[in-house]
This record gives C-alpha cells, sequence and structure tokens, in this order.
C-alpha cells in the first residue's frame, strides 16, 4: 500500500500533530481493560455448554441457555457485530458516511449463495470466488464514489446499492431467486456446518469469525494507517499538508470495510441459510448497521460490537414478547408501540443521539472515570 | 403513439409527486444542511391522515370533501414536522450529522408505530369518483388522477416561488442557504426560518402521500410506502442540486420521465421490471459525478 | 478601570478565549473600547482579529466575558446582540449573491423606519442597481452594499473588518469617507491593516499579537516608526 498512501514511514512526531490529540490508548492498559474482553470471550466461547434454564430474558422460544434459539440470534449478533466494526472504520474511525455498505454485504452473501447453489462449486473455491468478487467491486465502486464527498458521497454510495437492490430482486437468468431469495444448497458443504448438530458449530464459526474481524480491524486502526484515518477525520487539508495523498487512504478504508461486509455475508449466507433481498440488501439492513454503530459508540470498535449484539437481540426479544400470550391483553397505546421492534429501537436511537452520543462505549467509559475518581 | 402519450402523461404525475417530496427536502437541506430521513414518515403519515379524514366524510365521494382530505394530509405533515423541528432538530444546532442520524432514528419509530398500529396491509381510502376514473383526450386515455397530480405540483411550485421571492422569510430562506452566520449577523432570527421550512416540507410531503396513495397505488395506503418514494425524492434532490427548487423540479420530470420510459419500454420487454428504477439509480451516479452539486445547484 | 468607567465603555470584554478545530487562537483577550469614534484593531496576519470581532458578535464560542453597549451578552444568540444595535461589516463582505441589492438591504432592516433615503445618498450606486443580483456587483460596489446594510438603522456600535481590503484606490477614498462620516455619530471597532487608512480615521489603536493585545492606545502612537515595526512587523 506504499505507493497508493504516499508513503507509510511517518515520524511519531508527525502523526501526533496529524491527529491533535492520542486518540487511542497506548501504553499499558491496566488489567481490568485486557481482562474484561476475554472473560467476555470466555464466556460466549462456553455458552453452548450452559444447559440451564434462565427464566425471561433468553431471546429464544426455549428458555436454555444453550438453546438453539438463543445460539442462533447471538450468532447473528456476531455476523453484524463484524459489518458494523467494518461500518465504523469507515464512519468512525474516517469519517466517511457511506449509505451503500449493505451492497457489499449482499455481494458476499449472494455471490456465495449462487456459487454454492447454482453452479454447485466446492465450499472453498466458492468462498475464493466470493471475496474477489468483493474486493473487485469495493476497488472499482470505491474509487468511483470517493471522487465526491461529504453528502454527495453518501448519496451515491446509496445510489449503488440501491441498484444492486433493484438488481437482485429482478432476478437476472434466474439467479437470484428475485423477492423470495436464494436457498443455499447445503450439498458440497462440510458435514460439521449442515443438520442438526450444526446449530453449536456455526455459532463457534460466527464468534472465530468476529474475533478474528476484530483483531484485523485492531491491528489496522492502531497501525499507521489508522492514524491518518484519524487524521483525515478531522481535516483532510492538514492531511494533504503533511505530504500524505487523502484519496488512497480512504479508499483503503473503503475497501477495508467493505471487505468485512462481504466476509459478514459470507457468514451469514452460512448461518441462515438464505439470502433475500429484504434481509440482506435492503436500506433496513444499512440503518440497522448504522443504529448498532451509533447506539455502541462510533469510533470505538468495542462499542459496533455490544452494539450488534444489543440490538439484534432486542430485536430479537422483544418479537418473542410481543408474540406471548399475555401480550395481547395489555391495553392497546401499551401494546402497539411495543409490538413494534422498529419503534422501541428508533426511540432509543433517537435518544441516544440527544442524550447520549457516546453511545454504550462513552456511558462505560464515563463509568470508569468516575471510578478512577477523576 | 397514444401509449407514448400516457405513458408521457403518467411520468409528469409521478414526478410531479416527486417534486412535492422533493422541494421541501431541498429547502430543508439548503437552509439547515439537514438530511430529512423523516420526511418519508411525514409522507406515509399525510396519507393516513387523509384516510382516517375520508373515512369520516361520507362527502368524501365529492370534491369538496376530497380536499378537506387532501388538507388534512398536508395538515398532518406539517404538524409532525414542526413538532419534528422543534424538540428533535433544534437540540442539535451545529451537530450535522447527529441532525441526519436523529432524523433516521424518527422514521424507523414512526415508521414502526404505523405498522403496529395498522399492520402491513394497505388501507383504501376513500375518494371521488372523477379521481379515480379516466378521460379521453384526442383518443389517449388518461386516468384523472395523474391531472390531479400534475397540477397539484405545478400548484406547489408556484405557491413556493412566489413565497421564496415575494415574501421576507423567502427571501430570509434564500439568503440562509447562502450563508446562514450572515443571517444572523444582520439580526435575523433564522430558528423560525428553520421551523417555518421543515413545516412546509412536511406538509408538501403529506400532500404528496396522499397523492400517491390516490393516483399510484389504487387509493391504498400501507406505512412502508414514504420509504420507498423517499429514496426517489432523495436522488431528485440531489440531480436538480441540494437547495434549489427549480433544480429539484427539473430534475423531477427528468426522475419521472427516465423511469416509466425505462420501465415500460426496455424493462417490460425484459421482463425486468426493476430496470427503471435502476436506470434512475445511475442517472444519479452518473450527475454525482460528473457534477456533483447538481443540474442547477449552487456551491456547496 | 472603575464601574464607572467600564459602563462607558462601547465595548468590554474579558478573559476572551476561542478555540477553533483544535487551535488556541484567542489566549485571553482584555478589550476596552471606548464609546464614540472608531478604535482599529491592529496585528500581523493570522493574530485573532478577524477572530476577535466574530466572538464579540457570538459567532464563535467562546470562554470569558463580553460586555456591549453597557450590558452583559456573553453566550447570547447573535441576532440578539445585533438587535442591541450591533452593526457587522465582514471581511470579504458577504453579501447575497444570490439576492438583489434591493433584497440584500431590505434583509437588513430591523427598526420600523429604515433610512433608505441616507443609504441612497450616501451611494448612489446601489440605487441605480437597485434590481441587480449581488454577486454581479464590482468589489467596491458590495462594500458599498456590506456597509450600507449596516447604516438602514441606527446602530451606536460597527464592527468593521478590513473595509478597504482589495478596493481600488478611488473606492478607497469612498469607504474612509463614509466611515468617517458615521463615526461621528457611533462607535466603530474596525480591524485594519492598511496603516495609511488608520491614521486618517482611528483615535484608538489596539494591537495583537498571538492571541493577546499587546498594545492599546491612541493613534498617536503609530507615528512611532519603531513600535509600528515592531508591532506589525511592517514599515509604515
Amino acid at each position: 500500500m506504499t505507493g497508493l498512501t504516499g508513503g507509510s514511514r511517518l515520524p511519531e512526531a508527525v502523526l501526533t500533530r496529524l491527529t491533535g490529540q492520542r486518540q487511542t490508548v497506548t501504553g499499558r492498559p491496566g488489567w481490568r481493560r485486557v481482562a474484561a474482553p476475554l472473560v467476555v470471550l470466555a464466556i460466549f466461547a462456553l455458552l453452548p455448554f450452559a444447559g440451564f434454564a434462565v427464566p425471561w430474558v433468553l431471546p429464544g422460544p426455549v428458555d436454555v441457555v444453550n438453546s438453539a434459539g438463543t445460539l442462533e440470534v447471538l450468532g447473528l449478533g456476531f455476523v453484524f457485530a463484524s459489518v458494523a466494526l467494518g461500518f465504523d472504520v469507515l464512519f468512525g474511525f474516517t469519517g466517511l458516511l457511506s449509505f451503500g455498505q449493505v451492497l457489499y454485504f449482499a455481494a458476499g452473501a449472494y455471490v456465495l449463495d449462487i456459487a454454492l447453489s447454482v453452479w454447485h462449486w466446492a465450499l472453498l473455491p466458492a468462498l475464493a470466488v466470493t471475496a474477489a468478487a468483493g474486493l473487485a467491486l469495493a476497488l472499482v465502486l470505491g474509487a468511483l464514489c470517493l471522487r465526491v464527498r461529504g453528502i454527495a458521497f453518501a448519496m451515491v454510495t446509496l445510489a449503488f446499492a440501491q441498484a444492486g437492490y433493484y438488481l437482485i430482486e429482478d432476478n437476472p437468468h434466474g439467479l437470484t431467486g428475485g423477492d423470495t431469495g436464494l436457498v443455499m444448497a447445503a450439498g458440497r458443504l462440510p458435514p460439521q456446518l449442515v443438520g442438526v448438530a450444526s446449530t453449536r458449530n456455526l455459532y463457534w464459526l460466527a464468534l472465530v469469525f468476529l474475533v478474528a474481524v476484530y483483531a484485523v480491524t485492531w491491528l489496522a486502526t492502531e497501525s499507521v494507517t489508522g492514524r491518518v484515518w484519524l487524521a483525515i477525520r478531522e481535516s483532510e487539508r492538514r492531511a494533504e499538508v503533511l505530504g500524505l495523498r487523502p484519496f488512497g487512504f480512504r479508499l483503503a478504508s473503503f475497501v477495508f470495510s467493505s471487505l468485512l461486509a462481504t466476509a459478514g455475508g459470507m457468514v451469514y449466507l452460512l448461518l441462515v441459510g438464505t439470502a433475500a433481498p429484504a434481509s440482506v440488501a435492503s436500506t433496513t439492513v444499512t440503518i440497522s448497521v448504522l443504529v448498532m454503530v451509533v447506539l455502541g459508540g462510533v469510533g470505538t470498535r468495542w462499542g459496533a460490537v455490544a452494539g450488534a449484539i444489543v440490538y439484534v437481540y432486542l430485536q430479537q426479544y422483544l418479537l418473542k414478547i410481543a408474540a406471548e400470550p399475555s401480550f395481547g391483553s395489555l391495553p392497546a397505546p401499551l401494546r402497539v408501540p411495543l409490538s413494534q421492534p422498529d419503534f422501541l429501537l428508533g426511540v432509543i436511537f433517537v435518544l441516544f443521539v440527544l442524550f447520549v452520543p457516546g453511545g454504550i462505549a462513552g456511558l462505560a467509559g464515563r463509568v470508569r472515570l468516575r471510578r478512577e475518581g477523576r | 403513439m397514444t401509449t407514448f402519450v400516457a405513458i408521457t402523461v403518467s411520468g409528469l404525475a409521478l414526478g410531479a409527486v416527486y417534486f412535492l417530496i422533493a422541494a421541501g427536502l431541498s429547502l430543508i437541506y439548503g437552509l439547515m444542511g439537514v438530511l430529512n430521513f423523516a420526511h418519508g414518515a411525514f409522507l406515509t403519515l399525510g396519507g393516513y391522515a387523509g384516510w382516517a379524514v375520508a373515512q369520516q366524510l361520507t362527502a368524501a365521494r365529492g370534491g369538496a370533501g376530497f380536499l378537506l382530505t387532501a388538507g388534512a394530509a398536508a395538515l398532518a405533515g406539517a404538524a409532525v414536522a414542526a413538532a419534528t423541528e422543534l424538540l428533535l432538530i433544534r437540540p442539535l444546532y451545529g451537530r450535522q450529522i447527529a441532525q441526519i442520524l436523529v432524523t433516521i432514528g424518527l422514521d424507523l419509530a414512526l415508521v414502526g408505530l404505523l405498522l403496529g398500529a395498522f399492520g402491513s396491509n394497505s388501507r383504501a381510502i376513500g375518494v371521488p369518483a372523477w379521481v379515480t376514473g379516466v378521460t379521453a383526450i384526442g383518443g389517449v386515455r388518461i386516468p384523472d388522477g395523474d391531472f390531479v397530480a400534475f397540477g397539484a405540483g405545478l400548484a406547489v411550485l408556484g405557491a413556493l416561488t412566489w413565497f421564496l421571492r415575494r415574501t421576507r422569510y423567502g427571501i430570509i430562506i434564500r439568503a440562509g442557504a447562502e450563508n446562514r452566520d450572515m443571517v444572523r449577523a444582520l439580526g435575523v432570527d433564522v430558528g423560525r426560518a428553520f421551523t417555518l421550512v421543515f413545516t412546509v416540507g412536511g406538509a408538501a410531503a403529506g400532500l404528496a402521500g396522499l397523492l400517491n396513495s390516490v393516483v399510484f397505488s389504487g387509493a391504498l395506503v400501507d406505512p412502508t410506502q414514504g420509504d420507498q418514494l423517499l429514496i426517489f425524492a432523495f436522488i431528485v434532490v440531489v440531480i436538480g442540486g441540494l437547495g434549489s427548487i427549480a433544480g429539484s423540479a427539473l430534475a423531477a420530470v427528468v426522475v419521472g420521465l427516465v423511469q416509466v420510459y425505462v420501465g415500460f419500454y426496455a424493462g417490460g420487454g425484459a421482463g425486468l421490471a426493476q430496470l427503471g428504477n435502476v436506470s434512475v439509480v445511475l442517472v444519479l451516479a452518473v450527475v454525482l459525478l460528473v457534477r456533483p452539486r447538481g443540474l442547477l445547484g449552487g456551491s456547496t | 478601570m472603575t464601574g464607572t468607567r467600564q459602563r462607558d465603555a462601547a465595548v468590554a470584554a474579558a478573559g476572551l478565549h476561542v478555540s477553533i478545530a483544535g487551535s488556541h487562537v484567542l489566549q485571553g483577550i482584555d478589550l476596552r473600547v471606548p464609546e464614540g469614534g472608531v478604535t482599529a484593531l491592529l496585528g500581523r496576519n493570522g493574530v485573532g482579529k478577524t477572530t476577535t470581532l466574530r466572538a464579540l458578535l457570538g459567532l464563535l464560542p467562546s470562554s470569558g466575558t463580553i460586555r456591549l453597549l453597557g450590558r452583559d451578552v456573553t453566550g447570547w444568540p447573535v441576532h440578539r446582540i445585533v438587535r442591541l444595535g450591533v452593526g457587522y461589516v465582514p471581511e470579504d463582505r458577504d453579501v447575497f449573491a444570490g439576492l438583489t441589492v434591493r433584497e440584500n438591504l431590505r434583509l437588513a432592516e430591523i427598526g420600523p423606519r429604515p433610512r433608505y433615503d441616507l443609504v441612497y445618498d450616501l451611494f448612489p450606486e446601489l440605487k441605480r442597481r437597485q434590481r441587480q443580483p449581488a454577486g454581479t456587483l464590482s468589489g467596491g460596489q458590495q462594500q458599498m452594499l456590506a456597509i450600507g446594510r449596516v447604516l438602514l438603522d441606527e446602530r451606536p456600535l460597527l464592527l468593521v473588518d478590513e473595509p478597504t481590503k482589495g478596493l481600488a484606490p478611488r473606492f478607497v477614498t469612498e469607504v474612509i469617507d463614509v466611515l468617517q462620516r458615521v463615526s461621528a455619530a457611533c462607535t466603530i471597532v474596525m480591524v485594519e491593516q492598511n496603516v495609511h487608512v488608520v491614521r486618517a480615521l482611528a483615535r484608538q489603536v489596539v494591537v495583537l499579537d498571538h492571541g493577546r493585545v499587546v498594545h492599546a492606545g491612541s493613534s498617536a502612537d503609530l507615528a512611532d516608526e519603531g513600535l509600528v515595526r515592531r508591532l506589525l512587523g511592517v514599515s509604515a
């Protein structure tokens, strides 16, 4: 990437000037900060072994911790957490508001689906061709869309995502299955990923995927490139004055984010088994990912993960509650709004934007500061 | 040939509906820098308000009843828009991204509420027979609704143009779109202009929602129609140039026509129903990449 | 500075700090402008002269206190400060290009009886070009418009930023002439790089450097060439 980004050997002093303040925590963090995520990871990893019942709080139909319902919801949460991480790099770290990342998510799901179900390829070649397709798409469209900035950039990314949605709906050559979607043919998949016992394996696959995505994102944002992204977010002029070519960095951020979305689309397909335009290619997904990142805390990495898991969990949980028989006996003014997860999530989102702009991560940061006595 | 005329008229009517939505969006963005995603909800609410009023009026079958229905739609849109500006947008003054985000959240919540209240099935609006009828002109059968929509679009265009050119608030809005700080530095309370612009935009959106239901959806309202239209309205606004009413009008006509022509002539044949939509989206992409400020937009 | 003298000041700012995009531009401005006449705000490029004017008007967030025309306006919204009787003629004029001359003036109306005859007397060109879009005016004509705007109503305090910048000599003379006549009836705080203009108009001078006030005195001080070179870096 050196040629594209005009040089990667920047002295530390220059980098600090670029970003004003050091945005990321360096040095040796306290043991609490390293231990906490590891504990959470351990809990998630061991979850499929937790065979006990917990009343009320679980999102699936069965109130047992390691039931298929719980694992599926959490797995979905992990997939979207990865997509949200990618979006956070683009929006939170580089300051580019794109309304079109869902296109790459859809590409990941649909190309893999087509390769497996229409062309009947084996899993590995199918994954490879999907990744290549996602990369090519991101490079071409990224180079195109990044020619404009700000609102124009947001709109042109939205435009391409919508074009993708319409193309999928039109079911050209019968490839995409149109409105009803394309069901994934499981014929050539490894047996661990299909069939009844697969829920656990798919859950772990999603978890491992999330960990990998988080690691890669952490490396990217802590690197020199990541600091330049932060600088670009603050002021492009500053970056230019220091001899950098922002375009290359912006493109790198865009491609990085899009590749993560594509990968997320692939894992999504494996988890859910169908690719349908409404759930994979519509603006609803775009909005959802945006809400996840803002709820979790823009530009904080773990915020995006927390936001995504909370969002997916809440959505399923609220649907479950609304289907309860006792729910139907609530008076209409309560029952109507509560029956729609979108309403509650929208209200929570508005409240967060107004009063908690730092998101969940911001709240956690404030709690930590207070505990440290500052 | 007759088909061509009929299609052209329907394209113009569609363009008129887009213009009604785009005009508000354009004004709001031009003056305030806010990309109002909640406009879709204003649209849908307008449609439902019209439906609710039409339900109560047995005289909805007559011309006066229809005016009341339309008025109710516009009023509902205006009221919700004003509330949105005062309660959600004002507290976030100076934070453009946050303002955009809050409108996204509002749209999500409002559509969710409507889905909960009315379900995803459509409801029928009572309208006069002449609105859903067809008139034959020189051998071409044109739905009367097309005339209504186009007429409404023209009327609003005229009213807006008059408002912007002739009234003090019109001057404030035009100046504010150029340089908001300087307007304040001349002693003008732009906050009032913000609320006004939102309200006017909301009224036009409400009306558009009703017209869309009546003319293009067979007099049916459903909770998701607003968001589908909104994307096209955004496209119109950006193609025409953010902040330019004339640009929105021009772009609305272009988009409406492209959509119906491509949809009918190209898409119909190849079985690609959405080709019209795809082509509109691609026009947007082309315009943005060649001329980012739109056809008639000023400097961004 | 006693209490009574503070009340007489047209402008009294204390401890004014302004940060723009992470840069601490104003680092504690203490400014006192007596009533009447022209006070010039001088300094090298980038020391914060324009920032000071904009902060006084409330266009920039600041910490510290600001008193204008005897009232504490700290934290007031811009339009409220302006309606107190403050006029602003910005650097680069900032007329509304898409509006006509007449519409530009109409926007600036504050009181019930705007003095169009006064403005058109001072600037007959503006009267001739009433219906012309302001964007098509020459630089000098736009400056006339920018000044004319703040003269429509009687304002005791005018904040003027580099009114002669980029103007042809005959316009410079006209601007000096107008400001001289206007300053008889109000207080003007003027940012100006052109030392000749300052000598012609100003009664008091305030010199800024690195976001602070480093000199405040009468304009007679400018006769001292050494001082001028030290503070402004130019040879007058």
